[in-house]
């Protein structure tokens, strides 16, 4: 099976601009609920950008992600709580610090192994996390969590506050702009690293791993590098949903969420660059609305989780890569 | 002096409980390489089709009948397992572990909102097979005769497990699947038939281990999705794919976690993780696993 070619920078630096401007506009003309919804999808999208470092692009199926998250999360709610911290600056400094020593810890565990040891590792290391949030109530709330109330929060250096009653509104259009900042850092920082010559060498210890052995590639070096950058990716996005959430429970480290994080990927299709962010998008309308829908919202998510590995296993954005290649080249043939 | 008594048969009980989970486990991942992520929802529908059906029963039967209404959910979970394997398992052997973890993954979100669906939020017990059998001293302690007939069944589980596996045609033909899947086929062995059939045995084994503990405690919604992280710890302790291995980790996870239990209850299932990254750092095929 060939792949279809790549589309040249300037057109996918053109659609990049067009997804920009649309997102731009968002808060003027949907209303503070759709920017809501749109923001938590974004945060989710830099959980599966992050994820998919690993999977798409060293080959490593990670169980574990919801440790980094619920770090970044929880790091935001400890700040706050036991230093008085409010600047959403300081907060994702402390995210990425949390995340950054959890994941060089866990990651110098985890990248012994790969395939389905590594899986389970990483889903085993999460779970010691989340059975300590959950018991060491004292410190973490247990399952009641620890609450993170917008009007607690200022953004850029304390300048912009949301006091007063109607603030929700306000918050919700100020920091959608500031997610949507932080996401497009995020994707031009992660854009820089696959296609930089760290990234090729991860992608080839994923394609042959003997191989990149003989040519004198450090695997081990290069995958705990991988997992680092991952876990801070989703660390952060742990540490922007927080304010969103207003809460963070023991929940965002139990294991289901970690399988929240690879559906993303899978939705979206995770062997291209895109697919796991429009899949987390994707995915926080379809659990919401689902919910909204019938109470039995697992069952349509698992269904649908079913139906895409089985007949769609490239994914919502693999897919449609492949059907417009297929398109482009009957075109091509008639004319 | 009692009270270690009464631990040590509260841990043999566990461990009989998480073997049968772990047996089931071990024995689809040996044969057929898939780690059944939702396993741990066939446990949990096991308990909750036996609690149904005993308290369905129980207006109707004399106490002691209701017996024969445990194995109930030991045998509708073999059932839908004998169902799911060909029709949704199949094609999924050849292709990468992720899409075989994301499948059963799925099954896993579909089984646990199945059981909302058909039971509700209300947990469900059979408690009164454990009355029924009543009490036995120990030390001046009283302690129920369920929890060590349970244990009685755990013992005879892994001895007919093992004979069923080492002492049978079918056990030689499971085994030389297990070993090699495409020279066992050449040699006309009914590949996909074993496949099923291995399905199966696991999932009978995960509802049984429901049905046994539905009486003592009661089924809840997310039973399953706890219980099977704990499983992939027994199973890593003892080894993927080996029933030796299943049997020992249960019985090690089990002792841990009554220790733990008793003297600091926060770090139990801290603690159980843990030891299992580390037999992964130290021993990767775990005690009694092979050579990958």
């Amino acid at each position: 099976m060939s792949a279809p070619r790549a589309p040249s920078l300037v057109r996918r630096a053109a659609a990049a601009a067009a997804v920009l401007a649309a997102l731009l506009v968002v808060p003027a003309v949907a209303g503070t609920y759709q920017t809501q919804l749109l923001t938590y999808g974004l945060t989710l999208a830099i959980a599966a950008l992050g994820f998919n470092l690993l999977l798409g692009y060293t080959g490593l199926l990670s169980f574990g992600h919801s440790a980094f998250f619920g770090a970044g999360a929880y790091a935001v709610a400890f700040m706050m709580r036991y230093l008085g911290v409010s600047s959403m600056e300081l907060f994702i400094l402390g995210g990425v610090a949390f995340s950054a020593v959890l994941a060089a810890l866990l990651g110098v565990v985890c990248v012994r192994h790969t395939r389905i040891f590594f899986a389970i590792l990483t889903l085993a290391l999460s779970q010691v996390l989340w059975t300590l949030a959950y018991k060491f109530f004292w410190i973490t709330g247990g399952t009641d969590g620890l609450r993170v109330p917008f009007s607690k929060v200022t953004l850029l250096g304390g300048l912009v506050g949301f006091p007063g009653a109607d603030a929700f509104a306000k918050f919700i259009t100020s920091y959608y702009y500031y997610v949507l900042v932080a996401f497009c850092v995020c994707v031009a920082l992660m854009w820089l690293i696959v296609h930089s010559p760290f990234g090729k060498t991860l992608q080839a210890i994923r394609d042959n791993e003997t191989r990149a052995r003989f040519l004198g590639v450090r695997i081990w070096r290069y995958r705990w590098l991988a997992f680092l950058v991952s876990g801070i990716f989703t660390g952060v996005a742990g540490s922007l949903w927080v304010p969103l959430n207003g809460l963070t429970t023991p929940d965002v480290l139990y294991w289901p969420q970690s399988g929240k994080i690879v559906f993303f990927a899978v939705l979206g299709g995770f062997r291209n660059f895109t697919g796991p962010m429009v899949g987390a998008v994707i995915f926080n309308y379809l659990e919401v609305y689902a919910v909204a829908v019938t109470e039995y919202w697992q069952i349509t998510l698992g269904v649908i989780l079913i139906a895409l590995v089985t007949f769609l296993p490239s994914g919502i954005v693999g897919t449609a890569a492949r059907l417009s290649a297929r398109l482009k080249r009957k075109r091509g043939a008639s004319t | 002096m009692e009270i270690v008594v009464i631990q040590v048969l509260n841990s043999l009980f566990y461990a009989a409980v998480l073997f049968l989970i772990a047996a089931g486990l071990s024995l689809i991942f040996g044969v057929m390489g898939i780690i059944n992520m939702a396993h741990g929802s066939f446990y949990a529908l096991g308990a909750y089709v036996t609690a149904w059906s005993v308290a369905a029963a129980a207006g109707v039967f004399p106490a002691a009948a209701l017996y024969i209404f445990l194995p109930l959910g030991a045998i509708a979970v073999a059932v839908i397992g004998l169902a799911i394997e060909p029709t949704l398992l199949r094609r999924f052997y050849r292709r990468p572990e992720e899409y075989q973890l994301l499948v059963t993954f799925g099954l896993l979100l579909v089984l646990e909102d199945a059981i909302r669906l058909v039971w509700g939020g209300t947990p469900r017990t059979a408690s009164g097979l454990v009355d029924s059998l009543g009490l036995v001293q120990i030390g001046g302690l009283p302690y129920p005769v369920y929890n060590m007939a349970m244990i009685g069944v755990g013992i005879a589980a892994a001895l007919g497990l093992w004979a069923f596996v080492y002492r049978t045609k079918f056990g030689v033909l499971l085994r030389a699947t297990a070993q090699d899947r495409r020279m066992a086929a050449a040699l006309g062995i009914n590949v996909g038939r074993i496949y099923s059939l291995a399905f199966g045995l696991g999932c009978f084994m995960a509802g049984l281990a429901g049905a046994i503990v539905v009486p003592s405690q009661a089924a809840v919604l997310g039973m399953g999705v706890e219980v099977i992280v704990l499983s992939f710890v027994v199973v890593v302790i003892g080894g993927l794919g080996s029933l030796e291995g299943a049997l020992v980790g249960a019985l090690i996870v089990s002792a841990l976690r009554t220790i733990t239990i008793q003297f600091w209850e926060e770090i139990e299932l801290a603690a159980l993780y843990l030891i299992a990254a580390i037999v992964l750092l130290i021993l990767p095929t775990g005690l009694f696993g092979k050579k990958a």
